[in-house]
């Protein structure tokens, strides 16, 4: 066997070096008996993770399309982007959580907690680079299943279990009609190889739409598309706020790229072609229409993020429409715009949360008055959700309408610009209770803990740079590949 | 020897009572309990095709024997979720998971 096909799997390698370098700094850096004090600071997680971001972006060990493992595991230029992204949302979640952690139920749960978040990061790298339906399952596993610890984790807390059982068990009823829909795309071609599933498939063989079907299902709970999203808002509302800012975006776009590729890698021979390009229409149109309806009436601001993500992962997912090259570029924009504005979103409801224990958004009532640099900064969060020009948002909303325009989806880009217009609505609900709405007791003034005040920058910084760093879009664009353009 | 669609009958009609187990009962640890029926009519399935239709290779065996290893691990976090569920309210029934709706 050959042993240096391992370094085509680099970023994996290096992620497991990056756990094991922490698994081992948690035995000795255990909090202190005395002072109670975590000595286990969120400084070294960070640090760790950030050295692995540029290291995987460094261009000079920038490695080309390969195959290892007879296959089994792909890589192309453009995961590395993906896998970067996912990283910078980890990163974020990491400074995020430093106040939630520092309390006293959870500091000796520190180590803990960025192992296991590490480790779902692992398992959507490999989901990312599989290029066998063994490996593309068992990252997808090891994705969901240490979530579910994650989403339990505030042990005292009862709506955090009950939200991390709501989660497992539709995961593992997902997981079960994905499997059952992999078992007769075997039965179908006697292979599980993406790269030989697509010449082997025939286009309109019953057993193949059935795999398509109960693949898209099984995706489209991971993204939380509308006939599938029926754990989302639960769960969003009873994890802890750090770990559903990590599931709306990390988990959910690692998912959607995903979809992407194994759409196009696998379920694009004929008729099948068609079939999926239907079947994702009326989803989008479904994620984006009810999601924005039930996010109107919502009274929790995490449960009203929670549809506010099912909406997004809508936009998200139009990027797939036709498997384009485009297409790509524009899904990868999208999520990374989306992770800046929704992270910071989040950051400054965990940073209100951790300091005065409030979620409505009636709490919200007049947070200008006492805290106006966190309304500030989730109002330009918020317009960039929405798409309003000067933010990111707003280009990344157009380069995903482009790109499904050109592949020729204009009625489902109509939809999509009204529901954008719908989406304002509930946006600005929520910029009008900060700036406008009276309030006796508004939530008091507060100085947040520098590691928020970081992930807080970061994200300020993303949301109104990335809309005018052009190169960013043009970097990604030179490496995308889709149906039209393989690599 | 036996035909192959019996064996897919066998699946078939574990996989929809493992989906009608999860629609209808109302305690976690049954509705556990028919996720493992759905999942091990999966197993079966890959068993299948491998032995009847593409005997050259072993893909379909290891398939099953990975989903078996990561459903263990599954019901695992999913059971060690219940406890602390029960610890709380002393109830795992579904009936009693409401306070987080609408």
């Amino acid at each position: 066997m050959d042993y240096s096909q391992f370094l085509y799997m680099r970023e994996e390698l290096s992620l497991l070096l990056v756990i094991l370098i922490l698994f081992v700094a948690d035995l000795f850096m255990c909090p202190d008996k005395k002072s109670g004090k975590g000595v286990y600071n969120t400084a070294l997680p960070v640090v760790l993770m950030s050295v692995l971001t540029i290291v995987n972006l460094l261009p000079c060990c920038g490695a080309q399309a390969c195959e290892a493992f007879g296959g089994m595991y792909q890589y192309a230029p453009m995961m590395t982007i993906v896998k970067s992204v996912l990283n910078i949302g980890v990163i974020l979640v990491f400074l995020m959580a430093h106040g939630w952690l520092s309390r006293p139920e959870n500091k000796v749960k520190q180590g803990e907690f960025y192992i296991v978040t590490l480790f779902t990061l692992l398992g959507m790298y490999f989901m990312i680079s599989s290029g066998h339906f063994l490996m593309f399952f068992i990252g997808l596993e090891l994705a969901s299943v240490p979530m579910c610890a994650l989403i339990a984790f505030d042990k005292y807390r009862y709506e955090s279990a009950e939200a991390g059982a709501k989660y497992i068990l539709l995961a593992l009823f997902s997981s079960a009609l994905l499997l059952y829909g992999i078992s007769f795309i075997y039965g179908g071609t006697g292979s599980l190889y993406f790269s030989q599933i697509g010449a082997l498939l025939s286009g309109n063989s019953l057993l193949s739409l059935l795999g398509l079907t109960l693949f898209l299902a099984g995706m489209g709970f991971k993204i939380s598309l509308v006939p599938f999203h029926l754990w989302t808002a639960d769960t969003y509302e009873g994890a802890p706020t750090v770990v559903t800012s990590y599931l709306s975006v990390v988990s959910k776009g690692s998912a959607a790229f995903v979809l992407f590729t194994v759409l196009i890698k696998v379920f694009s021979v004929g008729q099948l072609f068609t079939d999926w390009n239907i079947g994702l229409f009326w989803i989008i149109i479904a994620s984006i229409t009810i999601a924005n309806l039930f996010a109107l009436r919502q009274k929790n601001l995490k449960r009203f993020m929670a549809f506010s993500a099912i909406s997004q992962a809508g936009y998200l997912v139009l990027g797939a429409m036709g498997g384009t090259a485009q297409g790509m570029t524009a899904m990868v924009f999208y999520l990374l715009v989306y992770l800046v504005a929704n992270f910071g979103a989040f950051a400054v409801i965990n940073v209100v949360e951790q300091n005065s224990g409030k979620l409505g958004i009636a709490d919200y009532n007049n947070l200008y008055q006492t805290n106006p640099k966190l309304a500030f900064l989730m109002t330009l969060c918020l317009f960039s959700l929405a798409g309003i020009p000067p933010f990111a948002g707003f280009f990344s909303k157009f380069f995903i309408f482009m790109a499904a325009f050109n592949a020729g989806f204009r009625l489902l880009v109509f939809i999509a610009l009204v529901n954008t217009i719908i989406s304002l609505y509930y946006y600005l609900l929520i910029v009008k209770a900060m700036y406008i709405s009276p309030n006796d007791q508004p939530i008091p003034t507060f100085r947040s803990d520098n590691y928020s005040r970081a992930a807080l920058i970061i994200c300020l910084l993303g949301v109104v740079l990335l809309g005018i760093a052009g190169w960013v879009y043009n970097y990604i664009d030179t490496l995308s590949y889709g149906l039209d353009t393989i690599l | 020897m036996i035909q192959i669609e019996y064996f897919l009958i066998v699946a078939a009609v574990m996989m929809f009572a493992g989906i009608f187990g999860f629609l209808t009962r109302r305690s976690t640890l049954a509705i556990l309990l028919s996720i493992e029926l759905m999942l091990n009519a999966t197993d079966i399935n890959f068993a299948v095709f491998n032995r009847l239709m593409y005997p050259a290779g072993h893909e379909g065996y290891f398939f099953s024997l990975f989903s078996i290893a990561i459903s263990a691990a599954e019901s695992a976090i999913a059971i060690a979720i219940m406890i602390n569920i029960y610890r709380q309210m002393k109830d795992i029934s579904i009936d009693k998971l409401q306070k987080l709706k609408w």
